[in-house]
C-alpha cells in the first residue's frame, strides 16, 4: 500500500515543488484562517512597522547627537541599520513563529505534529506562518532602498549583487538564530528572555557599526556568533573602507559561508533538542 | 511472519529534578517505561492497559517517533520510529485522545483535504475512504462545522477518520474514548470492531474503559510500573487472578439454625457443604443476603441447592467475573 502510494508521489513529482506541496497547503489554509480576522490582521501590520521603525529611529537620535559614530558618519552608519533590519524582519518572517512552539511543547500539541510525515521544523513553521510580520518586511526594504540611495556607494552589478547575498545570508543567519533560540525550549520551557536575548539583542547589535562597542562584547558576538558579518563587514566592502579592526576588505564577500556555519550549528541543536522532547503526561 | 510491532527491552528514563531545601535540587532518573517486550501480528487488536502513569503512553509515543528510548530497540513495519520518523508516518495512523491532528478553525471537511495533501493520498482513494468513514461514522452532520465547535465525540470521530485516511497499516489509539458519552462510545467501538474485523489493519490502544477491551481486544497486555504484568486474553487474565463469579442470594429469611445467622462464619459453618471452591464472600447485617464467590470449576447449581434446602430463596442472580475487579487487584499489588 505504502510502496504504491510512493510510487504514486515519484510520478508526480516533477521537482522541488510537488515536495513542498504538502507545506504549501497547510500554509494557505493558516493564512485563510489569519485573514478572516481583517481588523486585527491590519491592526498588527501596522504594529509591527511601527515597532521596527522605532527600532531604527534610536539610529537617527544616536545621531542627532553626533555627526560620527565609531568613525562612520551617519549616511554609512544608515546603510548597516538598514541591511541588519531588513536581514532580521525576513529571517523573523520565516521562522519567527517558532516561538509559538513552548506553547506547543508545554501542551504536548507536538506529538500531533510528529507523527505526520512532514518535517517537524518546516510544519511549525509553515503551519503557524504569520502574515503579519509581512509589515516589516516591507518596511525594511523600503528603508533598505533609501539609505542605499544615501550611502556613499559607487552602485555596480557587484555592489548590488552584494547587498543581495548579504541579505540572503543575513535572513538565513537570523533565522538560524532564531531557530536556535527556540530549541532551547525542549530543555528550559520558560527561556523567551535568554533566547531574545540573542535574536533581538543580536538584531539591535547589528543596527550599530561594531567599532561603538567594547572589546569583550565585540569579541563574542561580532566574531564569536559571527554578528560582525550581517552587515557591518559587507558594508565595509561596499563602502571600499579598511577594517579600523584590521581585517582585509574582501571579507565582506564571506557573509554567505558564516551563514551556512551558523545554519548547520542550528540544524545540530534542533535535532538534539527534538531528541530531547518529553512530551507530556497521557 | 514477522511482526508488525516489535519491541525488545524497551526503555524510557525522564530525568525528575526535586527540590532539596532552599537551592538544592536533586536530579534522579525515573523509569516511565522499563524493559518491555512486546511483538503484534499483523491484524492483532490489541489492548494496552494500566494505571495512570504505567508507561501506557510512553510507549506509544516511542513506537509512533514522538519519543526517543532510553534504552533497548522498538521496530513498527520494521522502521525505526525515530530514525525513520516521516516514512513511519506514512504507514500508521496515530489519535491522541488529548491531541488534535485537525485544524482548529477550519471546517473538518478542509481539514480532511489538508490532510489528504499531507499524507500525499490520491484523491480517488482518498474519497472513498473517506464515504467509508462518513457512513459508519456519521460524518455528515457535522462535517461543514469548523473544529473548534465540534463536541468531543464529534471531534474524536473526525480524529479517528483523519488517522485512517491514509489507510495504514498500524492504528495506535491512545485512549479514544475517554470523556465521551454513551452514544459516542458505542459508535467509536463499533467502527473500531469493523477496522479490526477487516482482518489488515494491526490496532493497538490503550484505554482506562475495559469496556473497550471487552469489546474489541482479544489480547490484552497490562502494565504496571513500566514493566508487563499480563500478556494474554481476557480468559486467561482472569484464570491467572482467579477472578470470581459471584453468586447472589435474597431470603425470606436468614438462614435458622436454632438463631439466626447473620454473621460470615456461621453462614459458612451453617452450609457446612458449601462445595469446593466455593467461599462465602459477604452477609447482610439482616442475614438476608449473602455473597458467595465462585473459583473457576465451582458448582453454582449445588450451591444453589444447598442453600435452598436450609432456607427459602426468594432470588437469586450470578454475577460473571469483572475484569475492572481483577485489573484493580494488579493494581494494587
Amino acid at each position: 500500500m505504502a510502496d504504491s502510494a510512493d510510487f504514486v508521489v515519484a510520478c508526480r513529482v516533477g521537482g522541488g515543488g510537488e515536495r513542498f506541496r504538502p507545506y504549501r497547503m497547510v500554509m494557505k489554509a493558516q493564512l485563510r484562517a489569519q485573514l478572516s480576522y481583517r481588523a486585527s490582521f491590519s491592526i498588527e501590520v501596522v504594529g509591527g512597522m511601527i515597532m521596527t521603525g522605532l527600532d531604527l529611529a534610536t539610529v537617527l537620535v544616536v545621531f542627532n547627537v553626533t555627526s560620527v559614530l565609531g568613525g562612520f558618519s551617519f549616511r554609512d552608519a544608515f546603510l548597516m541599520s538598514a541591511v541588519a533590519n531588513l536581514s532580521f524582519a525576513a529571517g523573523d518572517q520565516l521562522v519567527g513563529s517558532i516561538d509559538d512552539m513552548r506553547v506547543q511543547i508545554r501542551t504536548g500539541q507536538l506529538d500531533a505534529l510528529l507523527v505526520r510525515p512532514l518535517g517537524l521544523l518546516r510544519q511549525l513553521v509553515s503551519t503557524d506562518f504569520e502574515l503579519r510580520r509581512i509589515g516589516r518586511v516591507v518596511q525594511g526594504i523600503v528603508v533598505l532602498a533609501i539609505a542605499a540611495g544615501l550611502a556613499h556607494v559607487a552602485w555596480s552589478p557587484a555592489t548590488l549583487a552584494l547587498v543581495a547575498l548579504t541579505v540572503i545570508a543575513g535572513t538565513a543567519f537570523f533565522a538560524a538564530f532564531l531557530v536556535m533560540a527556540g530549541t532551547v525550549s525542549f530543555w528550559w520551557i520558560d527561556s523567551t528572555e535568554f533566547g531574545a536575548g540573542f535574536t533581538y539583542g543580536g538584531r539591535n547589535f547589528t543596527l550599530y557599526p561594531m567599532t561603538v562597542y567594547g572589546q569583550v562584547f565585540r569579541y563574542l558576538f561580532a566574531y564569536g556568533l559571527g554578528f560582525a558579518f550581517v552587515a557591518y563587514y559587507p558594508v565595509l566592502t561596499l563602502l571600499h573602507r579598511p577594517d579600523p579592526l584590521g581585517l582585509p576588505t574582501w571579507i565582506g564577500w564571506l557573509t554567505p559561508l558564516v551563514s551556512v556555519g551558523v545554519c548547520s550549528v542550528a540544524a545540530y541543536v534542533w535535532r538534539t533538542g527534538v531528541r530531547h522532547y518529553r512530551s507530556t503526561g497521557s | 511472519m514477522t511482526a508488525v510491532i516489535e519491541a525488545h527491552e524497551l526503555r524510557k528514563e525522564f530525568t525528575v529534578t526535586e527540590k532539596a531545601g532552599r537551592f538544592r535540587r536533586t536530579r534522579r532518573a525515573v523509569a516511565a517505561v522499563d524493559g518491555i517486550d512486546l511483538a503484534v501480528d499483523r491484524g492483532e487488536m490489541v489492548g494496552y492497559i494500566g494505571p495512570n502513569g504505567a508507561g501506557k503512553s510512553t510507549t506509544l509515543k516511542m513506537m509512533t517517533g514522538v519519543l526517543t528510548p532510553t534504552g533497548g530497540s522498538v521496530s513498527v513495519c520494521g522502521l525505526r520510529p525515530v530514525a525513520d520518523r516521516t516514512r513511519l508516518a506514512l504507514r500508521i495512523g496515530v489519535v491522541f485522545g488529548q491531541r488534535s491532528q485537525l485544524w482548529w478553525d477550519l471546517p473538518l471537511r478542509d481539514s480532511f483535504e489538508l490532510l489528504r495533501h499531507v499524507y500525499r493520498v490520491p484523491a480517488v482513494e482518498h474519497a472513498e475512504r473517506l464515504r467509508e468513514c462518513r457512513s459508519l461514522l456519521g460524518l455528515d452532520e457535522f462535517e461543514a462545522t469548523p473544529v473548534r465547535q465540534l463536541s468531543l465525540g464529534q471531534r474524536m470521530r473526525g480524529e479517528i477518520t483523519a488517522a485512517l485516511l491514509h489507510r495504514p497499516d498500524v492504528l495506535f489509539l491512545d485512549e479514544p474514548t475517554i470523556g465521551l458519552d454513551v452514544v459516542s462510545k458505542q459508535a467509536v467501538r463499533a467502527f473500531l470492531a469493523a477496522i479490526g474485523a477487516a482482518g489488515d489493519t494491526t490496532l493497538m490502544l490503550t484505554t482506562h474503559d475495559l469496556a473497550d477491551i471487552e469489546r474489541l481486544c482479544p489480547r490484552l497486555v497490562v502494565i504496571d510500573h513500566g514493566h508487563v504484568v499480563h500478556d494474554g486474553s481476557l480468559a486467561e487474565l482472569h484464570a491467572r487472578y482467579q477472578s470470581r463469579r459471584r453468586v447472589l442470594v435474597d431470603l425470606d429469611e436468614p438462614i435458622d439454625s436454632g438463631e439466626r445467622l447473620s454473621d460470615i462464619d456461621q453462614v459458612r459453618a451453617a452450609i457446612v457443604d458449601v462445595g469446593p471452591g466455593v467461599t462465602v464472600e459477604h452477609v447482610s447485617p439482616d442475614g438476608r443476603r449473602l455473597e458467595f464467590g465462585l473459583r473457576d470449576g465451582a458448582n453454582a447449581g449445588a450451591l444453589v441447592a444447598r442453600i435452598a434446602a436450609v432456607a427459602s430463596l426468594r432470588d437469586l442472580s450470578v454475577i460473571e467475573p469483572d475484569i475492572e475487579d481483577v485489573v484493580a487487584r494488579i493494581y494494587q499489588d
